[in-house]
C-alpha cells in the first residue's frame, strides 16, 4: 500500500467519544478500526463477509456487520458497540437474561446477538417464538443450537411485559 | 468471578445445580479475552501463503520481491525451520512448511510477519512459487492400491474385527451402501494467537487449542527447543468441536516471533480457517445385516473407508471408532468388519465431535431400519429387542461392566408424545419466510435412530489429567491444563470445590503448560478425567486438614459432605472454618482405568466407558422443491449423572444442531481436491430457523462406576444419532432411500 495512504486520518464517533484515527489505510473496515486501533474486541470477527452477525453495531442506530462498513465512511455517524450497552458493574436485561437462560457457551458469538437483541426489542417488545428465531437468523452461533438463546430472549419479553402491565404470553 | 445465582431444585451449590458460568458476564460484555484479542506493544502480523494445487512439487521459491516490500519484517520457508519439519498429532507426518511435495491444496509453503495485516497479505501474494502440478489422487478407494502419495503409503491403518461366527447366514439379509460427506467443525472463533519471544531465548505461545501439552511438544521439536522453553498458555476459544486438536499456526507463530524477535500475531480469516484445521472424515460405507426371522441380530458384516486426506492427524483413531462401533448400540452375536483409513490429496481430516461413530451410526441406523421393514416390526420394537445391556459384549470381545441403559433411553424417547400437526402458517413451513412453497406437496415424516459413543481415549493409549489444588488462609485456587472451549469445565471446576470443600469463592488459574497435562478437550473425556483430577485434589487438601487436625487435636475427622464429623459425633467443623488460616498445596494425577490395544482380529479391552443416546425427529418435506423443515428433535440420553442441568442441555441441544447440519445442509464441496465453498455464504450452518425445537425425553441418570460423581461425558453422544434420525423421518415421509448425507434438495426432488 501507498505510504500516503496509511497516513490519512479521519474520525470516528464511537460510543459516544470521538476518535481520530491516523495512520489508517482507507481500506480497512470498521470492525478492522474498532479492534485493532481502538481496541474495543467485543465486535467478533467470525466470517468478515456478512454471514454470521458476530461483528453486529448501530451505525445511526441502523444494525449492521461492521466488517462490511468501511471505517472512514462511518466518519460523521454515530457508532455503537457491544462496550456501550452496559456500565461497567451492570448489565442489561438482555445480557442478564443470557446469563441465567444459559445461553453463552464459547460467547464468540455473544456479542453480536446481543446488539442483534436489543435492536430487536426496541421495535418488537413482545415477539413470538417465530419472530425471534427470524430476527436472530442472521446471527451464527456453533455451541447451543440456539434454544437457550431464544429462551433467553423471551423471558426479557416476559418480564418487559409484565412491567408494562401487559399480557405475559408472549410465545 | 460472577457470583453463583438462582439455581434449580433445593441446593444452591455443588454437583448438580444449574450453576451459573464464571466468564459468563465476561462473555456478555464483550470484555472476555478471545485469542484474536490479544494484542501487544510493537506486534506485527502473520500471515500463511499455502498452496494453490492439491498434488505439485515445488520447484523453487523466491521470496525477495516479498521482502522488499515496506513493512515485511521476515518471510520464512522450510528452510527456516530451526528443527525438524514435521509435525502430528498421533504420528509425525506433516511438514510444517511444504519442502518438497504439496499434498493438498492448502497446505502452507511460506510465512510472512510484517506491520499490518494487509501488508502481511500482499506480501504472501508476492512470494513467487514455481510448481510442477501433478494429477491428484482423491478417491478414497482408488487410494488403497494407488501409488504412494507420501513416504508412509496411502493406509494409515487397516483394521479387521473379526468376532464369534463369521460364516453364519440370518434368516433375512439386507445391504447396503452409505456415504458421509465432509462436515466442518465450523467454531465462530477462527485460529489465532500470539508468540512473544523473551530476552532468554524462550517463547510464549498463547493459543485456541484443545490440548496444550500436545501443541507444546510439536512445536518444540519443530523449533527444535527443549519443552521447558516453549511455554504454551490458552488464549480464549471461539469453539473447538475437535477442529483445533491439531496444531495449525502454532509453529509459524514462533518461527516468526523468533526470527523477528517481536510479538506476532495470526487470526485466520474464515476462508483459511477452512484451509487450516482438518475436517470431519468422509465415509463410504457398506453394510450387510443378518438377522432371524424372529427379528434378532444374527451377524453384522461392514466396510468402511474413511478419507484421511493428505496427512494423519487421528484417522486411526477416528477408523478404530467407526469401526468398533459399527454395530450401532445392539448386541450382535457375530461380526466381521474391516475398515481402511486412507491418504488422498483432499484437505487433512481428524477430530470433530462424534469422531468415528457419527459415520458408521448414520449407516448402521438405515440398517436397523431396513431389517425392521422386512421383518415386519416396529422399528423402535427391534431396536429395543436387540438393544445391549450392562454385561453384554461388544464385538472388540469387550464387556460392558459399566452402565448401558439402552432400553431404558429408547423407551423413554418412545414414550414421548409427538408435536402437533403441521401448522397452517406458511412461515413455519418448508422454505420457511422465502414463503418458497404453498405446502400442497408437503409431507411430514418421523424417524427414530440410537447411538453409541465410548467415552475418553482408547486402544491402551496412556490418559491422565493433573490438577493442583492450592488453599491460601481459606481462599482457594484451582489450576489444571483443562482447555475450556466453551463447554462449561469451568463452571464445573466451581461445582466440584463447592461440593468437597463448601468453599463458593475459587479462583481458576490460567491454562498453561506450567502443570502437566490435562490431556485433550474431546472424546466426552474432561468432566471424568479433569472434573476428576479437581475432585481429587480437593479431597488431597481435604486429607491434609484431617491428618493436622489429627495431630493438633487427637481426633480423626471424617468429611460427610462439606463437614468434617468427630467419629463419634461429637465434634464437627465444616471444611471451609476448618480451613480458615491454613495453607495447602496438593497436586494429583488422576487417570482412568488402563485400556489395551485391539488385537490383530480387533479384538480387547480397549475403551473405558460407553454412553448412550436416541433422537426422533419430526420432518416437514415439500417433496415438489426438496425443501426440508425440521420440525422438533427430541432426544433421551444415558448421562450417568447430570452435574449441570442447564449446560446439559445446552451440550445436547448444540450437539443435536450439528447433527441436523450434516442431515440436511452442511458439506465440504470438493472439485479435484479444492474446496470450493470455504465461506459461511456457501457452507451452510444451521441458523435458528433451520433449528426446531429440542426435546429432552429423558436424562437417563444411572450413576457410572468408576467415574467422578457417576457423570459420563454428554458432549458427543447429541451429534451421532440426531443425524440419522432426520434422515430416517426424511425417509418416512418421502420413501426415498437417501444414503448419503447432507441430503440435497435436488435428492428429494428428483430421487
Amino acid at each position: 500500500m501507498d505510504k500516503d495512504k496509511r497516513s490519512t486520518g479521519y474520525s470516528l464517533s464511537v460510543n459516544d467519544t470521538s476518535h481520530e484515527i491516523s495512520k489508517s489505510w482507507l481500506g480497512e473496515s470498521l470492525l478492522y478500526v474498532l479492534r485493532e486501533k481502538l481496541g474495543l474486541y467485543g465486535s467478533k470477527n467470525a466470517c468478515e463477509q456478512g454471514e454470521c452477525g458476530s461483528c453486529s453495531v448501530l451505525m445511526d442506530g441502523v444494525l449492521v456487520c461492521s466488517c462490511l462498513v468501511l471505517a472512514a465512511n462511518a466518519t460523521g455517524r454515530d457508532i455503537k458497540t457491544i462496550e456501550s450497552i452496559s456500565d461497567d458493574d451492570s448489565l442489561t436485561d438482555v445480557q442478564k437474561a443470557f446469563v441465567d437462560a444459559g445461553a453463552i457457551q464459547c460467547g464468540f458469538c455473544t456479542p453480536g446477538l446481543l446488539i442483534t437483541i436489543h435492536d430487536f426489542l426496541e421495535t418488537n417488545p413482545e415477539p413470538n417464538v417465530l419472530e425471534i428465531r427470524e430476527a436472530i437468523s442472521g446471527n451464527l452461533c456453533r455451541c447451543t443450537g440456539y434454544g437457550r438463546i431464544v429462551e433467553a430472549v423471551q423471558i426479557v419479553s416476559k418480564q418487559k411485559s409484565v412491567g408494562q402491565g401487559g399480557s405475559d404470553d408472549s410465545s | 468471578m460472577t457470583v453463583v445465582k438462582e439455581t434449580v431444585g433445593i441446593r444452591q451449590s455443588g454437583i448438580g445445580v444449574s450453576a451459573v458460568r464464571p466468564d459468563a458476564q465476561e462473555k456478555v460484555k464483550g470484555d472476555f479475552i478471545f485469542s484474536s484479542d490479544l494484542s501487544s506493544e510493537g506486534m506485527l502480523w502473520g500471515q500463511t501463503l499455502r498452496s494453490p494445487h492439491a498434488s505439485a512439487k515445488i520447484l523453487s521459491i523466491d521470496i525477495s520481491d516479498a521482502l522488499s516490500i515496506s513493512g515485511v519484517h521476515a518471510v520464512l520457508t522450510a528452510d527456516d525451520v530451526p528443527g525438524e519439519n514435521i509435525f502430528g498429532l498421533e504420528r509425525a507426518d506433516q511438514p510444517v512448511l511444504a519442502d518438497d511435495f504439496i499434498r493438498y491444496a492448502g497446505e502452507p509453503v511460506a510465512i510472512v510477519a510484517a506491520d499490518h495485516p494487509e501488508v502481511a497479505r500482499k506480501a504472501a501474494d508476492a512470494i513467487r512459487v514455481e510448481y510442477e502440478i501433478f494429477s491428484p489422487l482423491v478417491d478414497s478407494y482408488a487410494a488403497i492400491t494407488a501409488e504412494a502419495i507420501h513416504p508412509e503409503g496411502n493406509v494409515i491403518r487397516h483394521l479387521n474385527i473379526l468376532h464369534g461366527d463369521t460364516e453364519v447366514v440370518g434368516d433375512v439379509v439386507v445391504e447396503g451402501e452409505y456415504e458421509v460427506g465432509m462436515q466442518d467443525q465450523a467454531f465462530m472463533g477462527t485460529e489465532s494467537g500470539m508468540a512473544i519471544p523473551s530476552p532468554d531465548g524462550s517463547i510464549n505461545l498463547q493459543i485456541s487449542t484443545q490440548w496444550l501439552h500436545s501443541d507444546q511438544e510439536q512445536v518444540a521439536t519443530a523449533l527444535n527447543m527443549p519443552m521447558e522453553m516453549v511455554r504454551v498458555t490458552l488464549a480464549g476459544v471461539g469453539g473447538a468441536f475437535g477442529g483445533r486438536e491439531d496444531v495449525s499456526m502454532h509453529v509459524h507463530l514462533c518461527m516468526l516471533a523468533l526470527h523477528t524477535g517481536k510479538p506476532v500475531k495470526m487470526i485466520y480469516d474464515r476462508n483459511e480457517s477452512f484451509l487450516g484445521h482438518v475436517h470431519r472424515h468422509p465415509a463410504r460405507i457398506w453394510y450387510r445385516h443378518h438377522a432371524s426371522s424372529e427379528g434378532l441380530l444374527v451377524k453384522v458384516e461392514a466396510k468402511v473407508i474413511l478419507d484421511g486426506g493428505a496427512y494423519a492427524s487421528t484417522t486411526s483413531a477416528v477408523l478404530a471408532n467407526a469401526c468398533c462401533f459399527s454395530i450401532g448400540s445392539y448386541s450382535v452375536p457375530n461380526a466381521s468388519v474391516e475398515g481402511w483409513g486412507v491418504r488422498t490429496n483432499n484437505p487433512p481430516c481428524g477430530a470433530m465431535r462424534g469422531f468415528g461413530n457419527v459415520q458408521t451410526c448414520f449407516g448402521v441406523e438405515a440398517q436397523m431400519d431396513k431389517l425392521a421393514k422386512e421383518l415386519s416390526l416396529d422399528p423402535v420394537e427391534f431396536r429395543l429387542a436387540n438393544a445391549l445391556k450392562s454385561g453384554d459384549t461388544i464385538i472388540t470381545g469387550q464387556k460392558i461392566t459399566g452402565t448401558a441403559p439402552v432400553r431404558e433411553v429408547l423407551m423413554s424417547l418412545a414414550n414421548h408424545p409427538l408435536p402437533e400437526p403441521p401448522s397452517d402458517n406458511i412461515l413455519e413451513r418448508p422454505g420457511g419466510t422465502g414463503r418458497t412453497t404453498d405446502g400442497s406437496h408437503v409431507k411430514r415424516g418421523v424417524g427414530f435412530a440410537a447411538s453409541i459413543k465410548n467415552l475418553m481415549f482408547s486402544e491402551g493409549f496412556d490418559d491422565f489429567s493433573e490438577a493442583r489444588c492450592i488453599v491460601n488462609d481459606g481462599f482457594i485456587a484451582i489450576q489444571t491444563a483443562c482447555v475450556e472451549v466453551g463447554q462449561g469445565f469451568v463452571t464445573l471446576v466451581h461445582q466440584i470445590v463447592q461440593e468437597i470443600l463448601g468453599i463458593e469463592k475459587v479462583d481458576i488459574l490460567p491454562a498453561d503448560t506450567s502443570i502437566g497435562s490435562a490431556g485433550s478437550t474431546s472424546a466426552s473425556r474432561q468432566s471424568w478425567m479433569s472434573g476428576g483430577a479437581v475432585m481429587k485434589a480437593c479431597e488431597a487438601v481435604v486429607d491434609s486438614l484431617i491428618s493436622d487436625l489429627s495431630n493438633e487435636q487427637g481426633i480423626t475427622f471424617e468429611r460427610i459432605g462439606t463437614v468434617l464429623v468427630a467419629p463419634d459425633g461429637s465434634a464437627s467443623i465444616p471444611v471451609t472454618d476448618a480451613l480458615q488460616g491454613r495453607n495447602y498445596d496438593e497436586t494429583v494425577v488422576h487417570r482412568h482405568a488402563p485400556t489395551v490395544p485391539l488385537d490383530k482380529n480387533g479384538q480387547g479391552d480397549a475403551h473405558v466407558s460407553f454412553a448412550f443416546a436416541a433422537h426422533r425427529a419430526v420432518v416437514d418435506v415439500d417433496e415438489e422443491l426438496g425443501l426440508v423443515r425440521v420440525v422438533e428433535i427430541a432426544t433421551s440420553q444415558d448421562v450417568g449423572r447430570v452435574l449441570n442441568p442447564i449446560q446439559a442441555r445446552g451440550q445436547i441441544e448444540g450437539g443435536i444442531t450439528q447433527g441436523l447440519g450434516l442431515a440436511i445442509l452442511e458439506e465440504i464441496v470438493l472439485v479435484d481436491g479444492k474446496i470450493q465453498n470455504a465461506n459461511f455464504t456457501d457452507y451452510l450452518l444451521p441458523t435458528a430457523m433451520d433449528t426446531p425445537t429440542i426435546e429432552i425425553a429423558a436424562l437417563i441418570e444411572e450413576p457410572e462406576p468408576n467415574a467422578p460423581f457417576g457423570a459420563k461425558g454428554i458432549g458427543e453422544p447429541p451429534v451421532i444419532s440426531s443425524t440419522p434420525a432426520v434422515v430416517a423421518a426424511i425417509r418416512d415421509a418421502t420413501g426415498l432411500d437417501l444414503n448419503r448425507v447432507p441430503i440435497r434438495p435436488e435428492d428429494i426432488a428428483l430421487g
